[in-house]
């Protein structure tokens, strides 16, 4: 498996790669080896010799930053020297950049966005949404040595980090990556700070397309500020220029765990509930019986939104 | 510039459909419709093309309802379209597989720059272009929020989680897949529609494109075993009654959720 870190610090997917990993191994796929391809590679060798993990791959790339295409030549290398039945990485924005023409050019199995998988007879069967979650696709790998997976973030159990185990074998291996970048690196921007931070909030008030217009959104804030939320907002909402991108939940925005996370008008796509899985408490009020947000919350109304956002303010009160 | 602009149609599901017993989609009156990162690609093409006297060819693969997505990618600014269909190519359906037919349209048309939308809406796998890249041995970067053209190389926005962007430099030929949100997609005008019904569609098969059908439908990354309804019953309680009843149970467990 891949673990993938940015700005020096290993990413959480990393850990619940770790734990499928480790979970498939019990079932049989075989040791767990995990690659840290970076040029900080070493400094996270520590953090993944974890129980159940046997090897420790330490691949030292030239730049800094990550690039797809050495990633590419890289994972490529590592999976002719060890021909693993698994490739496991996140299904990140990271990981999307590379994997493809990774499976593409070696030939391997390949399936992303994967919320479960098992090991059989006949190698792994995974699972995965089709059509925004409404349907489950299962998917199999009949004929290929290798399958690369890119796993969804929060459909994994995390790794239990804290049974350091010493007992992997660290190795150190060099490939020749100089000339296989084919981008260049600016910069890194930070993302705007806006004025909050979300994902530092106990209580979250996180409205969707079903908020309608940006006056109702204006509205939907005004209730937030009396009830002692904060406002978040799904990916539509930035689209339409009405939320700051600093406000977003989901995949390519911000991912929260407060204690509360309220969804008002939230469908529930998939690239939402990877940012919102975590919370502790979650309460979704949607019009639509239908609406995948009712899946991952554990009290759900279907109703007005508007009708309980005025309610909720006298009761608050 | 040529730029490339791969599309798919997909059915949307906010209807009723029905699963049949062997897994298949039972597709009642699906509505088709082009996939929504595919209208964020397909502009961002013609922003680039109109600012440097360009040439923007949309490609899909798929049989003749196809040709009512093409249609929308030309009244919305594409110059001409090609669509990709014939015998055995029907299965022909996940990333890896489609990325191989597209390959070899790339290779016919020669593209200097090829604009995917980061996924479709349907499998959403979010690979088809990463995949073709490779085939095609392309420099890419993948789900890209902005794109501006300096010089003789492109400078872009790669959107990561969190909300930090990553602003890197690409030179063409090369293959870009776009965020939705990336540009205001154009809504066609009943002129542009008109026009659109007079540009080519051109139909190519296995055999105009060099494929073998067989060797495509080998090239599979995956095979799908089962199709199903994803279960609805571990989810949420459900709150009833009146709406300030529920508001005022919503307004207990909010409470009671902060003070632990």
């Amino acid at each position: 498996m891949l673990a993938e870190a940015r700005r020096g610090r290993l990413r959480p997917v990393s850990v619940e790669l770790i734990g499928a990993a480790c979970a498939l191994s019990e079932e049989g796929a075989g040791p767990v080896t995990v690659a840290l391809i970076g040029a900080d590679a070493e400094t996270h060798a520590a953090a993944v010799d974890v129980v159940g993990v046997e090897h420790v791959l330490v691949v030292p790339t030239p730049q800094p930053a990550f690039e797809a295409h050495v990633m590419q030549t890289a994972v490529a290398a590592l999976i002719e020297r060890r021909a693993p039945s698994l490739v496991l990485a996140g299904h990140t924005i990271d990981s999307l950049g590379f994997a493809p023409a990774l499976a593409a050019c070696g030939g391997h199995g390949f399936a992303s966005d994967v919320t479960a998988i098992h090991w059989g007879e006949h190698g792994a069967v995974v699972q995965r949404g089709a059509y925004g979650d409404r349907l489950i696709a299962e998917l199999d790998f009949p004929g290929r040595q290798t399958v690369v997976l890119l796993l969804r973030p929060g459909a994994f159990a995390l790794a239990a980090t804290d049974r350091a185990s010493p007992g992997a074998t660290v190795e150190r291996i060099e490939l020749d990556l100089a000339g296989c970048a084919r981008t260049e690196h600016v910069e890194l921007r930070d993302p705007p700070t806006g004025d909050v931070d979300i994902a530092k909030a106990d209580f979250v008030l996180a409205l969707g397309r079903g908020v309608g217009t940006a006056e109702q959104l204006e509205r939907l804030e005004r209730v937030a500020d009396a009830i002692g939320a904060t406002v978040a907002v799904s990916g539509p909402l930035v689209e339409a220029g009405w939320a700051e991108r600093s406000r977003k939940v989901g995949q390519s925005g911000n991912t929260v765990a407060p204690r509360v996370y309220l969804a008002f008008g939230i469908s529930g796509a998939a690239q939402h509930v990877a940012g919102m899985s975590r919370s502790r408490m979650i309460i979704a009020v949607n019009s639509d019986p239908g609406a995948r947000i009712f899946d991952v919350a554990h009290y759900g109304a279907v109703a007005d939104l508007f009708v309980i956002a005025a309610e909720l303010e006298r009761s608050f009160a | 510039m040529k730029i490339l602009v791969p599309v798919k149609q997909v059915a949307s599901l906010d209807g009723d459909f029905t699963l049949a017993d062997d897994g298949e989609l039972r597709e009642g009156e699906p509505t088709w419709r082009l996939n929504e990162w595919d209208e964020f690609s397909l502009e961002a093409a013609v922003q680039l093309s109109e600012a440097a006297d360009g040439e923007v060819v949309v490609v899909s693969v798929g049989p003749e309802r196809v040709e009512e997505a093409l249609r929308a990618c030309l009244a919305r600014g594409a110059d001409r379209a090609i669509r990709v269909w014939g015998e055995g190519l029907a299965g022909a359906a996940d990333p890896l597989s489609l990325a191989s037919v597209l390959a070899a349209v790339a290779r016919a048309e020669a593209p200097a720059l090829i604009l995917c939308g980061a996924q479709s809406a349907d499998a959403a796998h979010a690979a088809t272009g990463v995949a073709l890249a490779g085939l095609l041995d392309l420099p890419r970067v993948a789900v890209v929020s902005a794109i501006e053209r300096d010089g003789r190389h492109l400078t872009v926005q790669r959107e990561l989680e969190g909300g930090a962007v990553e602003v890197l430099r690409i030179a063409p030929p090369c293959l870009l897949t776009v965020q939705t949100g990336i540009n205001r997609p154009r809504q066609p005008t009943l002129r542009a529609i008109r026009q659109a019904r007079m540009k080519p569609v051109a139909v190519a098969g296995p055999a105009e494109l060099a494929l073998e059908p067989a060797v495509v439908l080998a090239g599979a990354g995956s095979r799908t075993v089962g199709l199903r309804e994803r279960p609805r019953s571990a989810g949420a309680k459900l709150l009833e009654g009146a709406p300030a009843d529920v508001a005022a149970r919503i307004t207990e467990i909010v409470k009671e959720s902060l003070a632990r």
